[in-house]
C-alpha cells in the first residue's frame, strides 16, 4: 500500500498548566480515505487536531504527513499539506474581503497574480461561494462563513483536509449544503464532529477516541451500530436513528 | 456576531478618505502628529487650527463628531495623569479660590492634554477609515521593519478582540436587564473583566493559530494593496500641510 496520508504515533501531551490530554494516540489514514473522529467533549480532539500541523509540540510520539515528519524544519511545507478548517469561522477569517482571506494561504507560499486569483476562484467554486469574492467576510450567515472558511484551506491544495466540527450550530439547510460540498471534494479527510448521522452520511470509516487515545476504528456503521461502545464513550444517537437502517447513500468511489 | 471581533476599530463607509490607500494615509498622519508635537504650547490658537484640520478630515471621512468624541474617551486614562502636574509642580504659583497652583504644572497639563488629544484623534480618523490588514501592509509599504508592524499588529488585533468580546459581554449583560450608561460604570462590568480579559486572550490565540496554520510567518502578504497616485498623495496631504505650516509659523515666528 501507499505511504498513509496522515501516520500518527503515540502521541502524548500535557498543556502547560499539567492537563494530561493526550495519552499515546495512534491512528494512520491512507490517500482518499475519509474518516470520522467522535468522542466527547474534553477528549482531546482539537488538542489533537493542532498537533497535525506542528502549531503544538508532542510530548512523545510523532506525526508524519504523506512521509513529511513534523518537525520545527518541516513546519511550513506541513502546513501546506495539512488544511485545517477551525470550528469558529470567525476565528478563521481574518481579513477584509473573502478574495483576501482565500489568497491569505496561498500568498504566504509565494503565490501571486494571476495563478493566485486561479486557485481563490477555484477554492470558492469548489464550495459554491465564488459569489461572494468581494463581500467582507462578516457579512456572511455563519453557514456560508463555514463553506469560505473550507475555501481557505482548499486554496492551498492540501494533502488532508482536517474540519473541527464542522456541522456544529447550523440551521438544516446549511449544514445540508455543507454535506453537498464535502462530497463532493476529492480529498483526504478526517472530520471530527458530534453529528453522528453526519459522520455516517460522509465517511466510511470512524475512530472514536476518549482520554486522549484511540478507543476504536472501524466501519462507521457499525461503531454506531455498537451500543455498548457507544454509551462507553458518551456518544449517543438522536432519537429514532438506526445506522444499519440510514444507508450511507454517498460512500466515495474508490 | 463577527463584525465586532473583526473589525473593531474600524468603521465601514465609502468616503473619499476611505478610498485613499493606507501608507498615504499613514504619512499624513505622522505629518499631522509631528506638527502638533512641534507646536510651542503657548501657542493656543495654532492648536484651534490643528483641531480644524482633524475636524475637516473627520467631515471628509463622514465620521461624526459624537463618533470621535467616543473614541477620544479610550485616552482619558493615559490624559489623567496631566491633572495633576498643576498640583505638584514646581517654580511660580497662582492661586485659584482655595487652590495653589503651579503656573509651569498648568502650562505642563494644557500641553499634554491639547497634544495628546489631538494626536489621538487625527489617529482616530485614520483607523477608523482604514481596516487593520491595510495599515499594516501599508506600514510594511514605508518601509518600517517587521518587527514593529508585527508588534503593531499584535496589538491592534488584541485590542480589536477585547473590544469586540466587551461588545458581547455588554449584550449578554443588557439581555439579562443591566443597563450601565458606560461601558466602566458598574461593578458586574468590572468584575467580569478578568473574565473578559482571558476570552479575549483564548480567542486572540485561535486568531494566531489559524493564522500560523495557512503559512502565516510573521509578514502579511501583501494583498489588495494598491498603489498611490500623484492625486492620492495631493488629497491626502492637502490638511496635513497645512497644520505644518501652521506649526513652522509658530516655531518661526
Ligand atoms: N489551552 C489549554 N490549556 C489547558 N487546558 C486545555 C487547553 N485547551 C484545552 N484544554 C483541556 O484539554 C482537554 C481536551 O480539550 P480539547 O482538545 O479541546 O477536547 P475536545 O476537542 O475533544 O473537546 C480539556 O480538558 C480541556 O479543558
Ligand atoms: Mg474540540
Amino acid at each position: 500500500m501507499s505511504a498513509p496520508a496522515l501516520e500518527v504515533r503515540g502521541l502524548e501531551y500535557a498543556y502547560p498548566d499539567g492537563t494530561q490530554v493526550l495519552r499515546g494516540a495512534d491512528f494512520h489514514i491512507h490517500p482518499g480515505e475519509r474518516v470520522a473522529l467522535l468522542g466527547p467533549n474534553g477528549a482531546g480532539k482539537t488538542t489533537l487536531v493542532l498537533h497535525l500541523n506542528g502549531i503544538l509540540t508532542p510530548d512523545g510520539g510523532d506525526v508524519t504527513v504523506a512521509g513529511l515528519a513534523v518537525q520545527p524544519r518541516t513546519v511550513k511545507e506541513i502546513r501546506r499539506r495539512v488544511g485545517i478548517v477551525f470550528q469558529d469561522p470567525d476565528d478563521q477569517l481574518f481579513m477584509t474581503t473573502v478574495r483576501q482571506d482565500v489568497a491569505f494561504g496561498p500568498a504566504n507560499y509565494g503565490v501571486t497574480g494571476e495563478e493566485l486569483d486561479r486557485r481563490v476562484m477555484g477554492a470558492l467554486t469548489a464550495v459554491g461561494m465564488a459569489g461572494v469574492v468581494d463581500r467582507p467576510p462578516h457579512h456572511l450567515s455563519l453557514g456560508e462563513r463555514r463553506r469560505v472558511a473550507v475555501a481557505t484551506v482548499l486554496a492551498m491544495n492540501p494533502e488532508i483536509l482536517v474540519l473541527d466540527e464542522p456541522s456544529s450550530n447550523m440551521d438544516p439547510a446549511s449544514r445540508r449544503e455543507l454535506a453537498d460540498v464535502l462530497a463532493g471534494l476529492e480529498i483526504t479527510l478526517l472530520m471530527i464532529t458530534h453529528d453522528l448521522p453526519y459522520a455516517l452520511e460522509l465517511c466510511p470509516r470512524a475512530m472514536i477516541m476518549n482520554h486522549g487515545r484511540i478507543v476504536a476504528d472501524g466501519p462507521t456503521a457499525a461503531l454506531l451500530g455498537d451500543r455498548e461502545l457507544m454509551s462507553a464513550n458518551r456518544l449517543e444517537l438522536p432519537l429514532g436513528f438506526d445506522p444499519s437502517l440510514a444507508r450511507p447513500e454517498r460512500l466515495p468511489a474508490p | 456576531m463577527s463584525a465586532g471581533h473583526a473589525h473593531a476599530l474600524y468603521v465601514h463607509g465609502d468616503s473619499r478618505v476611505h478610498a485613499l490607500p493606507a501608507h498615504v494615509k499613514l504619512v499624513a498622519l505622522l505629518i499631522v502628529i509631528v506638527a502638533v508635537v512641534a507646536t510651542p504650547r503657548e501657542r493656543v490658537g495654532v492648536f484651534a487650527a490643528h483641531a480644524v484640520v482633524i475636524i475637516a478630515a473627520a467631515a471628509c471621512a463622514h465620521l461624526s463628531p459624537r463618533f470621535i468624541g467616543g473614541r477620544l474617551l479610550i485616552g482619558a486614562p493615559f490624559l489623567a495623569f496631566a491633572v495633576l502636574l498643576p498640583f505638584v509642580g514646581g517654580g511660580d504659583r497662582v492661586v485659584v479660590g482655595a487652590l495653589s497652583l503651579s503656573v509651569g504644572g498648568l502650562w505642563g497639563a494644557w500641553s499634554v492634554l491639547v497634544k495628546g488629544t489631538l494626536a489621538l484623534a487625527a489617529s482616530v480618523v485614520v483607523t477608523a477609515t482604514t481596516p487593520v490588514p491595510a495599515l499594516l501592509t501599508g506600514l510594511g509599504r514605508l518601509r518600517v521593519p517587521v518587527v514593529i508592524t508585527e508588534i503593531a499588529g499584535f496589538m491592534v488585533r488584541y485590542l480589536e478582540v477585547i473590544a469586540g468580546e466587551m461588545h458581547r459581554a455588554k449584550v449578554a449583560m443588557a439581555a439579562r436587564g443591566y443597563q450601565p450608561r458606560w461601558a466602566w460604570q458598574g461593578t458586574a462590568l468590572a468584575t467580569s473583566a478578568g473574565a473578559l480579559f482571558i476570552r479575549s486572550h483564548e480567542r486572540g490565540e485561535r486568531v494566531y493559530d489559524a493564522m500560523l496554520s495557512r503559512g502565516y510567518q510573521g509578514r502579511l502578504p501583501q494583498l489588495g494593496a494598491t498603489a498611490a497616485t500623484r492625486a492620492d498623495w495631493a488629497r491626502a496631504l492637502a490638511l496635513p500641510l497645512c497644520a505644518a505650516a501652521a506649526a513652522a509659523l509658530a516655531v518661526i515666528g
